[in-house]
C-alpha cells in the first residue's frame, strides 16, 4: 500500500553504523566525501574501497540496497563518463571523426568513475542506517551554532519532521481524491501536456484544500500542547556522544591522514 | 441488469513480506433496483469492494461483470461503466474543486461529453433532488455545512445519471437530524429514480430500516447475506466479529428471555413497539 | 473550587473584507455559564454548528472570550502570563486523529507536550511511560502513528495530553471520525483516566449512547446551554432533544414511545436492562 513507501531509505537493522549518533555520521560521510578527492592515487583509491568495504560489511545493509541508490544517477553517471573520455586532450589512442579518445581520458574517466559510485554508495550508507527522525535532529544539532546569526534551525528542522510525517499521509490522500475523481469521469492520463496540466486542477484544489486545512489543525494541536518555538524546550531524545561516537572519529581521522599522507608521500 | 462478482479475491502486495488478502473468493450478484446496505468495521474489505463494482480496482482472481459483461475484457469501456456505475467516496472534501456549487455538479456530465447547457440542466435536476436549496448553487462548496457538501457530493454523481449509486459512508461526522436527512433522502433518490443504491456504513442502526439486504463483510470475506431480519438474527455471531445488531434486537430478545412473548425479529422503533403492546395486551388478558 | 466556570461567556466570529476592516460578525457563543466540579465527567452535546466546539477551545484559551469570563482552576484565561499554565492544566484532544499527532514515533509524540513544557529529560521518560501504559499503548511506543487504526490514535493522542499531567481533559469530538470499535476504545480508555486517576473530563459528542455515563450532561443550541442536567433528566425529555437536532438511543424511544401508548414506565430509561425489568417485573 502507498503508506507503506519509506521516506528516505532507511533499511532497519542492527549494526554498529545504527547506533552511532547522527552527528558522527554527517561529519564522517562528510570527511569521507572530502578524502575522496584527496585521494587521487592507485593506492588512494584502494584505501578508499577498503574503507567503504569495511562500512559496507559493518553497516549489515544487503549490497543490492546500496546500488539500487546508483540507479537514478546512471545517466548523470554515463555523461560525465563519456565527456572525459573523449574530450581530455593527450595521446590519442583512436579517433572517429573529431571524437578523440586518449590514454588521459580513460584514466580520467576511471577515476570520476570511481568517485562518483564511491560517493553516492557512501552517503547512502548514512541515509540507509538513519532514520529520518535521527537525520533531521543530527542536523539540527550541528547547525545549532547558526542560530547565533538568526537562523532559526529549531524551525527548520520541525518542518522538516513535520513535513516526514504528513508526507505518506497526503500521499495516500492524493490516491483517494483521484479516485473520488476518476469515479466521477475526470481523466489523469490521456491528451497533450496542456490538457494534462489542466487535468490536475481537479485533483490540486482538494489536495491543497486539505493540506491547509491539516495545517491549521496541527498548529493548533501544537499550541494546545504549549509548543511556543525552540526557547526553553528540552527534548525527550537528546544527542549524547558514546565511546563508540568517539571511536568512529577516531577511525575516520587516521583514514583521512593515511590518505593525505598517501597523496603527500607517494 | 445486474452486477456480478464472481470468486473475487485482492490480494495487497502479492508475493511480498507485505502480502494482506483484502478479498477472499467473493461472489455476490446485486439485481437492479435493489437497496442494498453493506455492513464491516475498518478493514474488514468493504471499500476494496466497492471500488470493483465500478472498476477502480481490478480483482488479482475472480471476475466482475456488469449486464453479463465482463468488465476487465478486452475493449471494455471502464469510463461508460463509471457513469453507470456512480461512486460517492465517504469525505465530500475529496471531490469538491470548484468556484461554485453548480460548477462542481456539472463536472461529471461535463466529462462524459454533453455541452454546458445539457450538463448544467442535469446538475441542476441532481440539485434538486438531493434537496440542496437553489440560494446555495452560487456558493463555493466550501462554505458549506457537512451535511450540504455530502448532497452537493452525491449530486456530483447523480448528474451522470448512473443506474447504480454507491455511497460509502454518507454519514460520517454528521449530527443524528444530518444524519437521518440524509439517509432519508437517499431513500427518496431511490424510490424517485429506481436505481440500485449500494450503502456502506458500520452502524447497523442506521441502515436496518432502508435497506433491502444486507452484506456483512468480515475479513475479507462475506459473512452475511439476507434481508435485515435474516441477518440480525445472528445477532450474537455479529457481536462475535465486533459488531453489533440494532439496540432494538437486544431488546426484543432480552424482553422474550425475561418472558414477554414478543417478535424478535422487529428492527425498527415502530415494529417493537406494536409487538410489545400486543404482548402486553395478551399478558393482561390471560 | 470549582476546576472549571465561566460566567457570560461570549464568543463573536468576525470577518474581515479585503482592507482588513471587519465586515461581518457571527456570534458562535453567548450567555455561557458553567460550572465544573473537579473530577467530574461533563459531556457536551449538540448538533454540527451549535458553538460546542467553540466553546471547548475557550477552556484552554487557544480562544478568548469576546465578552465575559473564563476561569480555569481558578485563574483567568485572559491572563496572558498564564497561557502556557492553562493549557498544560486543559489538555485538549481534537477531532481528526492525523491532525494532532506530531511525532514520527508513538512515544516521541507523547514527549512532545513535556518537552515543550521544559521538563528535564529523565522525567519526560517517565511521563511518556506512564502516559502509554495509562491508555494500554505501551507495545506499540515504537510505531509509526500512520500504521495505528484510528482509535489507537485517538489514545496516543490522549497519552500526548496526559503526560502533561493536566488536571482535566476537553475531548472535541474525538469520535466522529472513529468507527464502533475505535469510539468503544477511546470512551473506555477516557472513562478509566477519570475514575483511576480523577481526571476531570470534558467529553463534547453528538453521538448519544455517549453521554450515559456522565455525571452531567449541557445540551447546547445556537451558541446556548439549552439542557443541563443528568442524564437521565436529559433524556426524558425526548422531544426537546428532537427540536435541537439530537436524538436519544433507541432504547430510551423506544421507552417514550410506549409510556406515550399508556404503558406505565418512568421517564428517561437509559438501558435495556431497565427496560426489561420495569416490563417484566
Amino acid at each position: 500500500m502507498i503508506r507503506d513507501i519509506t521516506i528516505g531509505q532507511y533499511y532497519p537493522a542492527d549494526s554498529v553504523l545504527h547506533r552511532l549518533d547522527p552527528r558522527t555520521k554527517f561529519i564522517g560521510t562528510f570527511i569521507y566525501l572530502v578524502s575522496l578527492f584527496v585521494a587521487d592515487s592507485f593506492w588512494g583509491y584502494v584505501i578508499a574501497t577498503c574503507f567503504l568495504a569495511g562500512l559496507i560489511i559493518l553497516s549489515k545493509v544487503p549490497v543490492k540496497f546500496m546500488l539500487k541508490g546508483l540507479k537514478p544517477l546512471f545517466i548523470i553517471l554515463l555523461i560525465t563518463v563519456v565527456f572525459n573520455l573523449f574530450l581530455v586532450p593527450g595521446e590519442v589512442i583512436w579517433s572517429f571523426g573529431f571524437l578523440k579518445l586518449t590514454k588521459e581520458g580513460i584514466a580520467q574517466a576511471i577515476k570520476i568513475g570511481i568517485r562518483l559510485i564511491y560517493l553516492v554508495i557512501g552517503s547512502s550508507i548514512m541515509t540507509l542506517t538513519t532514520t529520518p527522525n535521527q537525520l533531521t535532529d543530527g542536523l539540527e544539532r550541528i547547525l545549532h551554532p547558526l542560530n547565533k546569526i538568526h537562523v532559526p534551525v529549531h524551525e527548520i528542522s520541525m518542518m522538516m519532521s513535520i513535513a516526514l510525517r504528513f508526507i505518506p499521509i497526503l500521499l495516500e490522500e492524493t490516491d483517494k481524491i483521484m479516485k473520488a475523481q476518476i469515479a466521477r469521469g475526470a481523466d489523469f492520463e490521456s491528451g497533450n501536456l496542456i490538457q494534462k496540466a489542466k487535468g490536475l486542477i481537479p485533483l490540486l484544489v482538494p489536495l491543497f484544500i486539505s493540506a491547509f486545512r491539516r495545517a491549521d489543525d496541527l498548529a493548533m494541536a501544537m499550541e494546545a500542547r504549549c509548543y511556543h518555538g525552540g526557547d526553553d524546550r528540552t527534548q525527550m531524545k537528546p544527542l549524547v556522544y558514546k565511546s563508540r561516537d568517539y571511536v568512529a572519529y577516531g577511525i575516520v581521522i587516521v583514514y583521512l591522514g593515511i590518505d593525505i599522507a598517501v597523496r603527500v608521500l607517494l | 441488469m445486474s452486477l456480478k462478482l464472481e470468486h473475487v479475491t485482492y490480494t495487497y502486495n502479492p508475493g511480498t513480506a507485505y502480502e494482506m488478502h483484502a478479498l477472499k473468493d467473493i461472489s455476490l450478484e446485486i439485481p437492479a433496483g435493489q437497496f442494498v446496505g453493506i455492513i464491516g468495521h475498518t478493514g474488514s474489505g468493504k471499500s476494496t469492494l466497492i471500488q470493483h463494482f465500478n472498476g477502480l480496482m481490478c480483482p488479482t482472481s475472480g471476475v466482475v461483470s456488469y449486464k453479463e459483461e465482463n468488465i476487465w475484457q478486452e475493449g471494455y469501456s471502464l469510463k461508460r461503466l463509471r457513469s453507470q456505475v456512480g461512486l460517492v467516496f465517504q469525505y465530500p472534501e475529496h471531490q469538491l474543486f470548484e468556484a461554485d456549487v453548480l460548477s462542481d455538479v456539472c463536472f461529471g456530465p461535463k466529462n462524459q461529453g454533453l455541452s454546458n447547457e445539457e450538463a448544467e440542466k442535469k446538475a441542476i435536476e441532481a440539485l434538486q433532488q438531493v434537496g440542496l436549496k437553489e440560494k446555495y448553487y452560487k456558493s463555493s462548496p466550501f462554505e458549506l455545512s457537512g451535511g450540504q457538501k455530502r448532497r452537493v457530493a452525491i449530486a456530483g454523481v447523480l448528474a451522470m445519471e448512473p443506474e447504480v449509486l454507491i455511497l460509502d459512508e454518507p454519514t460520517a461526522g454528521l449530527d443524528p437530524k444530518g444524519r437521518d436527512e440524509i439517509l432519508d433522502q437517499i431513500a427518496y433518490l431511490h424510490e424517485q429514480r429506481k436505481i440500485t443504491v449500494i450503502l456502506v456504513s458500520h452502524s447497523m442502526e442506521d441502515i436496518a430500516r432502508y435497506v433491502d439486504r444486507i452484506l456483512v463483510m468480515n475479513k475479507g470475506e462475506k459473512a452475511f447475506d439476507g434481508t435485515p431480519k435474516e441477518v440480525f438474527a445472528h445477532y450474537k455471531e455479529l457481536e462475535q466479529i465486533g459488531l453489533a445488531a440494532p439496540q432494538i434486537t437486544y431488546i426484543m430478545n432480552e424482553l422474550q428471555a425475561a418472558g414477554l412473548p414478543c417478535d424478535c425479529s422487529a428492527i425498527t422503533v415502530e415494529e417493537a413497539k406494536a409487538s410489545i403492546l400486543k404482548a402486553l395486551e395478551r399478558r393482561k388478558n390471560d | 473550587m470549582e476546576i472549571i466556570k465561566s460566567r457570560k461567556l461570549k464568543y463573536e466570529y468576525i470577518k474581515y473584507d479585503d482592507n482588513g476592516q471587519p465586515c461581518e460578525s457571527y456570534t458562535a457563543v453567548k450567555d455561557v455559564d458553567l460550572d465544573v466540579k473537579a473530577g467530574q465527567f461533563i459531556s457536551i452535546l449538540g448538533h454540527n454548528g451549535s458553538g460546542k466546539s467553540t466553546l471547548a477551545k475557550h477552556i484552554n484559551a487557544l480562544l478568548l472570550p469576546t465578552e465575559g469570563s473564563i476561569w480555569i482552576d481558578g485563574t483567568d484565561t485572559k491572563s496572558v502570563e498564564e497561557l502556557w499554565k492553562i493549557r498544560q492544566k486543559a489538555g485538549m484532544v481534537f477531532q481528526n486523529p492525523d491532525n494532532q499527532i506530531i511525532g514520527t514515533v508513538v512515544e516521541e509524540d507523547v514527549g512532545f507536550g513535556p518537552e515543550n513544557m521544559g521538563i528535564p529529560t529523565g522525567k519526560i521518560w517517565k511521563r511518556v511511560d506512564k502516559s502509554l501504559e495509562s491508555v494500554g499503548m505501551t507495545a506499540f511506543r515504537h510505531r509509526s502513528p500512520n500504521k495505528l487504526s484510528g482509535g489507537q490514535k485517538q489514545r496516543v493522542a490522549i497519552a500526548g495530553v496526559l503526560a502533561m499531567h493536566p488536571k482535566c481533559i476537553i475531548l472535541d469530538e474525538p469520535t466522529a471520525m472513529l468507527d464502533p470499535n475505535g469510539r468503544k476504545e477511546v470512551l473506555a480508555a477516557v472513562h478509566e483516566l477519570n475514575k483511576t486517576e480523577g481526571i476531570t473530563v470534558i467529553l463534547i459528542t453528538h453521538y448519544m449512547e455517549e453521554v450515559i455515563d456522565s455525571d452531567k450532561v449541557f445540551v447546547m443550541d445556537q451558541g446556548q446551554v439549552v439542557m443541563e442536567g443528568t442524564p437521565r433528566e436529559i433524556f426524558s425529555r425526548v422531544e426537546e432533544l428532537k427540536k435541537y437536532r439530537l436524538d436519544v438511543p433507541q432504547v430510551t424511544l423506544l421507552a417514550h414511545e410506549l409510556k406515550k401508548a399508556g404503558v406505565d414506565l418512568p421517564d428517561g430509561i437509559l438501558t435495556t436492562k431497565e427496560l426489561v425489568d420495569k416490563l417484566c417485573h
